[in-house]
């Protein structure tokens, strides 16, 4: 199920030339803010929780899961180079699943391990909040690397449907209607990080059991149907 | 090499221009300024996906219109309420949808340059009268001009819907002013920076989720750094983290000198002089975009 070279070029395709530098700056950012914050306020719990959860969890995770997941398909069907790979003795699947090993890699490092840092800065992981948003930033990579390598299979415009996903249905719709919140990769790992962090800093909108099934069902899900989609991938022209 | 018949005879005698039927073109020559012009025209066709497949007029027009839905039921529950003052003023409403005005500059952006560096058109408009300057400038009106018709058609609609619910003329058509220079304002701002990041770029995707990136993570960032200095009171800084982010930018700028309220934590706006140093970056800032855009363009491709 797991190939190196597909795994391989991917990464290339990913990080090389200066595109590490770029993915690299959202979590220099983080830090840079956290570090910031500490100096202005001192460790504060709530400040820490507000700013893992308002900026790395709801900001910086999906932007960078959008870049991942699509960026790990979308050039390469966009620009026609895929034909070369499809037309290996590869499994379709085996494509996908790789691809999609790749752009969870990517995302935890480069979301994961700075909110990590962060929470670590601002408040020394006092009421395990910087390890709740670890756990939640972690488990919300795996779901949004799986959701836009999906969309990447399935439309050109990828990244502006996936962020479109990411900052107004997820950000405005989640803060206008509550229903909208039970729909929201970013809920789901909420609800994880609070079974973590047990305290009554990192709450969710979503039950833990439902959270679990919907994360596995919705990872699952788009996976397969991406590797359906990629077998009977249509190669259109420039619109 | 043809066989050679009779090699006493000189090559002079031999070569002759043939008349194929080339003719000559003897129209007129429409020349730079109107090269200019097209490239303008067709970029902001472009921009609303004018002229071009059905798929690309869906984006940009989706958000045209959520820009304007809201603009329109405003002035419907201001108009049966019997309202004596919009509920939103004109200078806050690009502030309150600039989630939609950054998505439209992302998606756009990188539709006006990075397809032509993707696929080397560039050296093909150079071949055309037309210089550097010229492709910058029409491209950076073109995107300009699409997110003015996009800011300020919202704001037209609530002006309408204010005079024709007799809001007071004077005082309508002077608020209306200011949200006009405000929108332009943001227009240009935007418009440079979207530029300036999507032609580094020839990917599409990236550019989109670069410019965006710019957009809403600065605004993420400064918004939250804001509400910590709020409440740990240190409220003179607010304005000057506010320099941080293109929205906080233009917000800064309304709030200082075009009568807008300021959307930061407290409604502490910049004071006049923080607002003239507000004034003062935004404007450089444009500059700057223009002048790397240009330099961009030097070498590409060429």
């Amino acid at each position: 199920m797991y190939d190196p070279t597909v795994a391989r070029l991917t990464y290339r395709a990913l990080l090389g030339r200066r595109r590490a530098l770029i993915l690299g700056a959202l979590p220099l950012l983080l830090i840079v803010i956290a570090v910031a914050v500490r100096a202005l306020t001192g460790a504060d719990d709530q400040t820490a929780s507000d700013v893992l959860g308002g900026f790395a969890l709801a900001t910086m995770v999906p932007i960078i899961g959008v870049i991942a997941g699509t960026g790990a398909i979308g050039p390469e069907i966009d620009d026609g180079s895929v034909v070369y790979l499809l037309s290996k003795p590869l499994k379709r699947p085996t494509i996908i699943f790789t691809k999609l090993i790749v752009a969870i890699a990517v995302t935890m490092v480069f979301s994961a391990v700075p909110t990590l840092i962060a929470g670590l800065i601002l408040n020394g992981n006092g009421q395990q909040i910087a390890v709740a948003y670890t756990v939640a930033a972690l488990v919300s990579s795996i779901a949004y690397s799986a959701l836009f390598l999906l969309l990447g299979t399935v439309s050109r415009h990828a990244v502006v449907f996936g962020l479109v996903y990411a900052l107004v249905w997820e950000a405005l719709f989640g803060s206008l209607v509550p229903g909208a919140r039970t729909l929201s990769v970013q809920q789901w790992s909420l609800a994880v990080a609070h079974k973590v962090s047990g305290g009554d800093l990192v709450t969710s909108d979503v039950g833990l059991t439902t959270a679990t099934v919907l994360l596995v069902a919705v990872t699952v899900l788009a996976t397969w149907y991406a590797g359906q989609k990629l077998r009977a991938l249509k190669l259109a022209g420039e619109e | 090499m043809a066989v050679e018949h009779s090699p006493a005879t000189p090559a002079g005698d031999r070569s002759r221009i043939h008349d194929i039927g080339y003719r000559g073109y003897d129209g007129p020559r429409l020349g730079r300024a109107y090269a200019r012009r097209s490239l303008y025209s067709q970029s902001l066709r472009g921009a609303y996906g004018l002229g071009r497949s059905v798929k690309s007029k869906v984006l940009p027009m989706l958000l045209f219109a959520v820009m304007c839905v809201p603009a329109a039921i405003m002035v419907a529950v201001a108009v049966a309420t019997k309202a004596h003052e919009l509920p939103v003023a004109y200078t806050r409403y690009a502030i309150i949808m600039q989630a939609v005005i950054s998505l439209y500059v992302a998606s756009q952006a990188p539709q006006a340059v990075s397809r032509d560096l993707r696929f080397k058109t560039v050296p093909l408009y150079f071949s055309r009268p037309i210089e550097t300057a010229d492709y910058v400038r029409a491209k950076f009106a073109a995107l300009a001009s699409a997110l003015f018709v996009l800011t300020a058609t919202p704001l037209l609609v609530m002006y309408v819907g204010a005079l024709l619910s007799k809001m007071g003329f004077a005082h309508q058509t002077e608020k209306f002013a200011q949200g006009l220079v405000s929108v332009a304002l943001l227009s240009l701002f935007f418009a440079g920076i979207g530029l300036v990041i999507a032609a580094v770029t020839p990917r599409r995707g990236f550019g989109i989720a670069a410019v965006i990136a710019v957009m809403t993570i600065s605004y993420g960032a400064v918004s939250t750094l804001q509400a910590i200095a709020f409440a740990q009171d240190s409220t003179g800084a607010i304005p000057w983290i506010g320099l941080f982010s293109p929205v906080t930018l233009i917000d800064g700028v309304q709030s200082a000198f075009l009568g807008g309220s300021s959307a930061f934590p407290g409604g502490t706006g910049p004071s006049g002089g923080e607002g003239a140093v507000y004034v003062v970056a935004v404007l450089s800032l444009i500059a700057a975009c223009y002048g790397l855009l240009n330099r961009r363009y030097q070498k590409v491709g060429l």
